[in-house]
């Protein structure tokens, strides 16, 4: 075996695929370029930058998880009409347009991917994660999820529904994941910060808080 | 098309690496790549279909070594030469061509929050009739187009279920192309994962994807 092989067999020390350092070059030399003819307003990129890197993110997704979990009348709107229910929450917007809201019980489990490309509710849950866009994610998810949630290390009981989405249209998937037991005193505020954006991709349970006394 | 971006069902891809607090861009150039694509499409000289299938296009080997952005890059500047918005030159010297006319941005920063708050949606009014009632059996075309689908390979010449109507949509397979969008009516479409994957599967397992008529025949 050569070097190159060798280096070759064990370059998987990160999903992130490394781009090659030219790529910074490249980029810079096309938004440069972009500018100079005057089809892009460097202002209105860093605007975009800003967005998803401050203001767009899973707390979305969670306030809305929250107060599904706390209002029934809430969350009967949010299965019903799961893009309306988001707007009354000011949510909603660019890839969260048309959205569906799928529930978890103790006989159901839902998960959600994009086997065709990387579709996901970027105004609901922010910009997916480098996995949930990898090769391994997308191939496997439909024909092995519990495998794949096992990777997560989320073994699910025998006899649970999986229900796996495949998201090959415009239509966004949700997962109302299941509020976890022993948070029934727990405010929507205090709720929300327990449910994280794999919950809701449908990778992970949400869990109650670590310490019994902030119950 | 059936490419390797078509990878439902595949084994042999890897482990799946979740990264603990993984930021929202690595890069500074994964973001202004992200930027960029979302700034240029509001020229609406292409669709979100088409920059889809341009994303495709790139030759398999690339795709499965390429990250994520890289492909968003790549597919951006194939758009941008094909509808004259720059050219292969130009992208090489990084200078507008001698005697070009500036323009305006069809984005500015002002418009960016109603632009994100607005979305694209893809839905159209239509008072036409579902084909297809829910709990209705169906079966899956067998079709393997050179161009976009979204009927991926795993779930043709497949019996599922109409499990619910979504409403009238714009169909990919003819937008990704420039040949109309054909609205027509989107279905979640319920199938046994035993259906598509044999024994193997547990019984109870489901898959439902999003399809539209033109995917779909009655059972």
């Amino acid at each position: 075996m050569t070097d190159h092989d060798h280096n070759h067999d064990h370059d998987h020390d990160g999903a992130h695929q490394a781009a090659p350092p030219e790529v910074t070059l490249r980029v810079a030399a096309l938004e440069s370029l972009l500018i100079e003819k005057g089809l892009v307003d460097p202002a209105a990129l860093d605007a975009l930058v800003d967005s998803y890197e401050h203001k767009i993110g899973p707390r979305n997704g969670a306030k809305v998880i929250a107060r599904a979990w706390t209002d029934s009348a809430y969350k009967t709107r949010l299965m019903a009409d799961a893009t309306r229910a988001i707007a009354e929450l000011g949510i909603g917007g660019m890839q969260g347009e048309h959205m569906v809201a799928v529930e978890n019980t103790p006989k159901v489990h839902n998960l959600v991917v994009c086997t065709l490309c990387s579709c996901y509710p970027h105004s609901i849950l922010g910009l997916p994660p480098v996995w949930y866009k990898s090769s391994p994610y997308r191939s496997r998810a439909v024909i092995d999820p519990r495998g794949v949630l096992r990777e997560f290390g989320l073994e699910l009981p025998q006899d649970t529904e999986i229900r796996v989405w495949d998201s090959t249209a415009e239509i966004r998937y949700l997962v109302v994941p299941q509020r976890p037991a022993g948070t029934e005193r727990l405010g929507e505020e205090q709720l929300a910060s327990l449910i994280t954006r794999d919950a809701m991709i449908g990778v992970a349970l949400v869990h109650p808080p670590r310490t019994q006394e902030s119950l | 098309m059936n490419s390797v971006h078509d990878m439902g069902g595949m084994h042999g891809l890897g482990p799946i690496q979740p990264e603990q607090n993984e930021p929202v861009f690595h890069e500074r150039w994964e973001a202004r790549v992200f930027a960029m694509v979302r700034a240029m499409g509001s020229w609406r000289k292409w669709n979100i279909d088409a920059s889809r299938h341009q994303r495709e296009l790139i030759p398999g080997a690339d795709y499965l070594r390429m990250s994520y952005f890289e492909k968003w890059l790549a597919g951006l500047i194939e758009l941008m030469i094909k509808k004259g918005l720059i050219t292969r030159a130009e992208l090489e010297s990084g200078h507008a061509a001698a005697g070009s006319a500036k323009l305006t941005p069809a984005l500015t920063a002002d418009k960016v929050p109603l632009m994100l708050a607005k979305g694209s949606p893809a839905n159209r009014d239509s008072n036409t009739t579902p084909r297809f009632q829910a709990e209705q059996r169906v079966r899956t075309r067998n079709i393997n187009p050179e161009g976009h689908t979204r009927l991926p390979r795993y779930a043709r010449a497949k019996n599922g279920t109409i499990d619910r109507i979504h409403g009238v949509f714009v169909f990919p397979d003819t937008n990704a192309h420039f040949q109309g969008e054909k609205p027509q009516h989107l279905y979640s479409v319920r199938f046994t994962a035993r259906e598509l994957w044999g024994e193997q599967a547990a019984a109870q397992d489901t898959v439902y994807l999003d399809l539209w008529d033109d995917y779909l025949d009655p059972a």
